[in-house]
């Protein structure tokens, strides 16, 4: 393909696209409000086993080289194992696990004994596990530079610090995007935006259903290193980096909405002791790990939660390219697809017919609050709740109790 | 119609607090206490907590405070040291006569706040934690009088043990009695060097002598009849296992000179403790005059965040003279005036009290670093990831990973600067200086001058890197919720509750929409 193409957004999803498009020899310039990766792509557990996925292959395939490829270094590392502490876990377990079986891959039972020679941190109830020859882990925020630098080092350009604030139409196609620093001209253009696609394919008149959420995660002090740090399991996802440190989220979620182009500061909530309760329990031999740090992302989801990878027919030369709240692993792989979409409007290696928007053509305008995924509060309120007052809460108590101090 | 709500989520579910009070004080130094004990006579439910005694095993990573590995095996017997802080404390009893709820040897981890992402939260909450568990209270107030931290600079040695800071020091000999030194060099001749002379002198410690970079020092240092000097360097720290001595060499050039000594107490200065503020979301403004990043707040110590109130030294440290604690107090008293207004108390108005500051201190901490750092490459920045000045300003990859240095040649600090500000948050995730277990205490500030220096540009310029909890290093066992709600437990799920999310893609998704959410997909599985 001769010409320019604009990508829309610095997370993984938008890197990738840049960086294969690059490779290809494509002119590419990806635009990002901020610095890349800043959010869900630098905030996320690393995990790359998608096995439910249409580019689940792609993403088997392509991670082992990645490093190569780009040039620096993402700490990936290969494999998994799930650890069940009791046996409706290992059921669950064993349904993903026979998914990637019938792809062809292979994975290995675990008994008890067999497990703690993996990972000698389980309890002695553990009820088994799973090592699967398949999937692995790297580190998000690494990754996210990795793709960057190899971007640059390919002669691609990184507008950082630049919003894309509109489009320019001519015909059927986009022909210039508005940023807060001026117009770039165009040939092809992807919508990598996370949340925000939404609010961005808006301005070109295409409704792309997307609900952001908050998803938080703890990490502890580093341990010594297990065999496999891909190692999760009761309700927990994560891994033990290769610094050492053990990196776990899951649990429950918070449905947000985006009022503007920014993504607000994502902030922890009480469900980090939830998460470390979790850990506790998978990991009962390491109780003393020291837990030193939180942090949460903003996700994106689309109803049926699978990702939105699609080439539109207006404008012609646009493509929507979101993951549904999985698309760390997937980004070496989504990333291909999508320079496939924009350079030969297809792409060759993965079945996407499941991914197109036009599925959700007939979804109700309604359906997040249908399906209860909208902002929550316990009153109701739309606005943030203060400290009381006693104008609105009545006279307060006066008693000042003496009560003993532990 | 009742609202849908998905069960996976956080709506609806309850955190059980054990308390929920009208106004929390954090920090029982003269700040906090006055704060509480004023808040209490005007009527308001009041909790002062309080983290000391902290474990000892805290003090040997030196949180709070850079304790360097002086402390006596005394500080591992807590109930003792508990006695100790009480006595140490005698404002203490007057908190206790007017009722407020004292918490000691209590630390507080985080604070939960309603906002744009956490809409959820039943009530605003603080999470505290003693050494067996943790739990969580509510709150409508809170006073932040978390004082100073210790401001940590590099030199040859400084990540050695026997190197403490100005907190620390101050901590071992006053607030726990447990000092294990007998001879110290302070380093820094101004106000904070100074009043380590002056704890050193009253606890009968010796001081060998004061060092510092710069040509002039604190005058009063004079009276106290100690070798000051300045306009020298660190060249390096001396002895085995345990400190010997310190050699230093003048900036200019010249004869090396040793001085014996077992403790080197690093005094440039400290730092307002605003971990807190950031954790609320409160403004935060770069002011060097006041030490560093404090919270934007009213001349009443109001906070950006409705309810949340700054006072005593993290609000800003002056620097024109050594610390006056009746000065901390009445800002204390100030603070919880304000809160007690604002909560519809009948409350005198806060009487505004003058703080002074000394002007530009980061000049100082530039000096030290330009004189210290801009020779030594392979000097440690970061003890807990072992990442040197040469690693951090060439944005290396941590040592564990292999990597093509050649592919790193054209890259650094100033080539990041190139694609925007630098910003310290990335480079910690690049460099991981500031991920480690004492969760940046040693390094934030001297991270942020360097960036700073390397690219030209004013302190300020460089975000404040973020604070995260939980704000103390705690054991999972601790962190653990003993006390989780049955439904969140019942509802947990690895990632969302998005049933089609996991069908293979070969199968298509039924075409209900109400299935799409995977409400429906959940009902059916139970
Ligand atoms: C806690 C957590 C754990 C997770 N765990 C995993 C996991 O283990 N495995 C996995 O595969 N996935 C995981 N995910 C999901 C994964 O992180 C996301 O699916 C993925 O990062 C999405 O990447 P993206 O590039 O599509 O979007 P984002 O990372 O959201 O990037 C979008 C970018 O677009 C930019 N942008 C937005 N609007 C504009 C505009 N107007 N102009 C310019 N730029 C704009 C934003 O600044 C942002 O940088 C997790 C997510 C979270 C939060």
């Amino acid at each position: 393909m001769s010409g320019h193409v604009v990508v829309i957004g610095g997370g993984v999803t938008g890197l990738s696209t840049a960086w294969w498009l690059r490779r290809e020899g494509v002119a590419v310039t990806l635009v990002e409000r901020g610095i890349v990766g800043w959010e869900a792509s630098g905030r996320n557990g690393g995990g790359a086993t998608h096995a439910y996925s249409p580019l689940f292959r792609e993403e088997q395939r392509l991670w082992p080289m990645m490093d190569e490829l780009l040039g620096y270094p993402t700490e990936y590392q290969p494999q998994r194992i799930r650890i069940a502490l009791d046996p409706a876990q290992l059921e669950q377990y064993w349904r993903v696990t026979n998914l990637a079986v019938q792809q062809g891959f292979r994975a290995e039972a675990l008994d008890a004994h067999a497990l703690k020679e993996l990972v000698p941190w389980v309890p002695d109830s553990v009820a088994g596990g799973l090592l699967w020859h398949f999937g692995g882990h790297a580190n998000p925020q690494r990754t996210v530079q990795a793709y960057a630098w190899a971007i640059e080092d390919l002669g691609g350009t990184i507008l950082q610090h630049t919003a894309v604030t509109g489009f320019d139409l001519r015909g059927d196609k986009v022909v210039a995007v508005q940023t807060d620093q001026g117009p770039l001209g165009c040939d092809a253009v992807v919508i990598a935006a996370g949340p925000h696609t939404a609010q961005l394919a808006a301005m070109v008149g295409v409704t792309v259903p997307i609900a952001p959420a908050r998803a938080e995660m703890i990490v502890t002090e580093p341990l010594p290193l297990i065999r496999h740090g891909g190692a999760d399991g009761n309700g927990l996802y994560g891994r033990q980096t290769l610094r050492g440190n053990l990196a776990y989220g899951g649990g429950p979620h918070e449905w947000l909405e985006l009022p503007d182009a920014r993504t607000p500061k994502a902030v922890n909530s009480p469900v980090v002791r939830s998460l470390a309760r979790r850990l506790h329990e998978l990991f009962p031999k390491v109780a003393h790990a020291r837990v030193i740090r939180s942090w949460a992302g903003v996700v994106e989801n689309t109803p049926d939660g699978r990702p939105i990878l699609d080439r539109l027919d207006a404008p012609a030369n646009l493509v929507i390219a979101t993951m549904s709240s999985v698309g760390f692993g997937l980004s070496p792989a989504s990333g291909r697809a999508i320079m496939q979409l924009v350079t030969q409007g297809r792409c060759d290696f993965a079945d996407l017919s499941q991914l197109t928007l036009s599925r959700f053509a007939g979804l109700p305008t309604d359906w997040q609050a249908r399906n209860g995924w909208v902002p929550w509060s316990p009153d109701g309120a739309e606005g943030e709740r203060g400290p009381a007052r006693a104008d609105a809460a009545g006279p307060l108590s006066a008693s000042g109790q003496a009560q003993a101090h532990s | 119609m009742p609202r849908p709500i998905d069960r996976t989520s956080v709506a609806g579910k309850e955190f059980p607090a054990t308390d929920h009070l009208q106004l929390v004080v954090l920090g029982a130094g003269p700040a906090g206490v006055a704060a509480a004990v004023e808040a209490a006579r005007l009527g308001l439910r009041v909790m002062l907590v309080d983290e000391h005694p902290v474990a000892s095993a805290l003090m040997g990573i030196d949180v709070p405070w850079m304790f360097g590995e002086r402390m006596t095996a005394s500080v591992q017997n807590q109930p003792r040291m508990l006695e100790r802080i009480v006595a140490a404390r005698p404002e203490l009893e007057q908190a206790f006569e007017v009722g407020v709820d004292v918490r000691l040897g209590v630390y507080v981890w985080a604070a939960f706040v309603t906002g744009p992402t956490s809409r959820a939260l039943p009530c605003r909450m603080l999470a505290l934690a003693d050494e067996t568990q943790s739990w969580l209270i509510g709150f409508d107030r809170l006073v932040v009088a978390a004082g100073a931290r210790d401001l940590a600079v590099a030199f040859p040695g400084w990540d050695r043990p026997g190197v403490m800071g100005a907190q620390g020091f101050a901590a071992a000999i006053g607030l726990y009695g447990a000092f294990a030194g007998r001879r110290v060099v302070v380093l820094g001749a101004g106000v904070t060097g100074l009043r380590c002379v002056q704890q050193a002198r009253e606890a009968g410690i010796e001081v060998a002598a004061v060092v510092d970079v710069a040509a002039a020092a604190h005058e009063e240092f004079a009276t106290h009849g100690v070798t000051v000097h300045s306009g020298c360097a660190v060249r390096g720290v001396e002895g085995g296992a345990e400190v010997e001595g310190i050699s230093i060499v003048p900036v200019g050039g010249g004869a090396a000179v040793t001085i014996a000594c077992d403790t080197i107490v690093s005094a440039l200065d400290t730092v307002p403790n605003v971990e807190m503020f950031d954790l609320l979301g409160c403004a935060m403004a770069f002011r060097p005059e006041w030490g560093g990043h404090v919270p934007v707040t009213d001349a009443d110590g109001r906070c950006s965040v409705d309810g949340i109130y700054a006072a005593g030294d993290c609000a800003g440290i002056g620097d024109a003279e050594p610390r006056d604690p009746a000065l901390a107090a009445s800002s204390g008293r100030e603070a919880a005036r304000a809160a007690a207004r604002d909560a519809g108390f009948a409350a005198p108005a806060p009487a505004r009290t003058i703080r002074t500051h000394g002007g530009d201190r980061e000049a100082r901490r530039r000096h030290w670093l330009q004189v210290h750092a801009g020779p030594a490459a392979a000097l440690t920045i970061c003890r807990c990831e072992d990442v040197t000045l040469r690693d951090l300003l060439g944005v290396r990859p941590p040592r564990y990973l292999s990597y093509d240095d050649a592919k790193f040649a054209g890259r650094d600090v100033r080539t990041l600067a190139g694609d925007g500000p630098v910003n310290q948050d990335q480079v910690k995730r690049l460099t991981r200086a500031g991920m480690g277990p004492c969760q940046g205490r040693r390094c934030r500030e001297q991270v942020q001058t360097l960036l700073a220096m390397q690219g030209n540009q004013p302190s300020g310029s460089v975000p404040m890197p973020s604070y995260r909890a939980p704000l103390r290093p705690l054991p999972l066992s601790v962190l653990s919720a003993h006390d989780e709600s049955a439904a969140l437990r019942a509802n947990w799920t690895g990632w969302f509750g998005i049933a089609p999310q996991w069908l293979p893609h070969w199968e298509k998704v039924p075409e209900n929409p109400e299935y799409w959410g995977g409400r429906i997909f959940l009902d059916a599985a139970k």
